[in-house]
């Protein structure tokens, strides 16, 4: 295994050794899986095996998470600038890109050639719309970094999933606005992620539309050309898309609308649990504080991160954003999930059970400390989450 | 003419080259950059966080 040596500002030598290294590339495996799925379905002629990233997904990952727990450990700060340099964990998220495109091209393959059921086309569409969700956390992973290959690589994945406007819509706008009323990809208290999900897919579109026209037009260039960066993934994602269809014929329809609905969910259900009811408090200026880790919610545990680029070590992500997923850290008082993001993504699926949990979690943080004036809370439950807490102080 | 940087990521703005692909021409002062102006590079850094360097 490899070692990194240091001199801490103490003068106290260190030693670190990643003991993930080598487990991240189960980032790389998961993305892969309707490609397993597909292939047990021809060995043994069972359709029910195209599911099988749902079982990766919802079972094996939440409960893998319960069994292996959390991972706390952080690499020493003396060390972060090597491991950040290190190629092997950046090579990683390069390869990962090609994969996205073989995983929707094999599964759109598999659709349109064989006579699967009704239920079964339907089913593989869902899943490998999931998978290719993952391929917007990896655009986010390389979207954050200053190099032009990785922004350029952020730009291509997101035609798998066909959500160009990401990476502006993301970085320039989200990261901006995280934890406030006005941020649409910040979810509020009370807020269902059904209800999210209709603020969230059309805002944050509108937001990113926003802000690039205001980048062309400082330009002197039109907003529809070749310049406009969104438009750019989008093309390719228009590109691939046809391109299926002529391949593979009408099957592809259903299969590519379904596809690209599930793979914005995906999005939808990580910026749900990422912030829900976090709200930054505005100075005497009227200027929202700075984004502190404390304005996300985090999780540590081990599995889920493995396969997710640490996105769930979301909190320092916020507070740093272009920190590599090798050297996020835990802070102590976080915002703290309950599970990995496939677990918690089940709970938000029932409203009432994800109040249930996670209302009480959120007033129970340090800084709202049962305030709910230091809470994001939907406009339309203000009252009743108001009268629900009052009285409950009161008896 | 100056440059100013992000503290928090290190992107730097030098009014000589200004930044083209954020539409600010070359020579462009900080000082006339829009008071909403965020980090290009990282976004929670803005205007008045900017140190010259």
């Amino acid at each position: 295994m490899k070692g990194y040596t240091a001199v801490a500002p103490d003068g106290e030598a260190i030693f670190y050794e990643d003991r993930k290294r080598w487990f991240w590339t189960m980032s790389l495996l998961y993305p892969l899986q309707p490609l397993l799925g597909i292939w047990l379905h021809w060995l043994t002629g069972a359709e029910g095996w195209l599911l099988l990233p749902l079982f990766g997904g919802y079972v094996v990952a939440p409960l893998m998470d319960w069994i292996l727990g959390e991972d706390r450990n952080n690499p020493p700060e003396a060390v972060v600038v090597q491991l950040d340099r290190d190629r092997f964990y950046r090579l990683l998220t390069y390869i990962v890109v090609p994969l996205h495109f073989v995983s929707l091209i094999g599964a759109a393959w598999w659709a349109g050639t064989q006579d699967l059921s009704s239920w079964a086309l339907v089913g593989l569409a869902i899943v490998t719309g999931i998978t290719s969700g993952l391929g917007i956390n990896t655009g986010h992973e390389l979207g954050h970094k200053k190099s032009r290959l990785e922004r350029t690589l952020a730009k291509i994945v997101l035609a798998v999933p066909a959500y160009g406007h990401f990476w502006i819509e993301h970085n320039r706008g989200h990261h901006r606005d995280v934890s406030t009323p006005e941020d649409p990809a910040s979810a509020r208290m009370g807020e269902s992620i059904y209800k999210f999900a209709r603020r969230e897919i059309p805002g944050a579109f509108r937001r990113a539309w926003a802000i690039e026209s205001e980048r062309l037009t400082r330009r002197e260039k039109p907003v529809w050309s070749t310049d406009n960066q969104i438009l750019q993934s989008m093309s390719l994602s228009a590109f691939l898309q046809l391109s299926l269809l002529i391949l593979f014929g009408w099957k592809m329809i259903p299969f590519l609308l379904l596809h690209n609905v599930f793979a914005w969910w995906q999005l939808t259900s990580a910026n749900y649990v990422e912030h829900y009811g976090l709200l930054r408090r505005k100075d005497d200026k009227g200027r929202y504080e700075r984004c502190q880790p404390h304005h996300s919610w985090n999780s540590n545990h081990t599995y889920s991160n493995l396969v997710l680029f640490h996105l769930q070590r979301h909190s320092d992500h916020h507070a740093h954003p272009l920190r590599r997923y090798q050297s996020l850290r835990h802070f102590d008082d976080l915002p703290t999930l309950p599970s990995g993001y496939f677990g918690v993504y089940l709970i938000a699926y029932v409203p009432w059970l994800w109040y249930k949990v996670m209302d009480r979690r959120l007033l129970a943080l340090p800084h709202v400390s049962g305030d709910l004036d230091n809470v994001n809370i939907d406009p339309d439950k203000h009252e009743r989450i108001r009268e629900k807490y009052a009285q409950a102080a009161s008896t | 003419m100056s440059t100013f940087r992000c503290p928090e990521c290190g992107y730097q703005y030098d009014e000589d080259s200004g930044d083209t692909h954020e539409g600010y021409k070359p020579g462009t002062k900080f000082e006339s950059l829009p008071d909403d102006f965020a980090c290009p590079d990282c976004a929670v850094r803005f205007k008045d966080d900017f140190v010259e360097a």
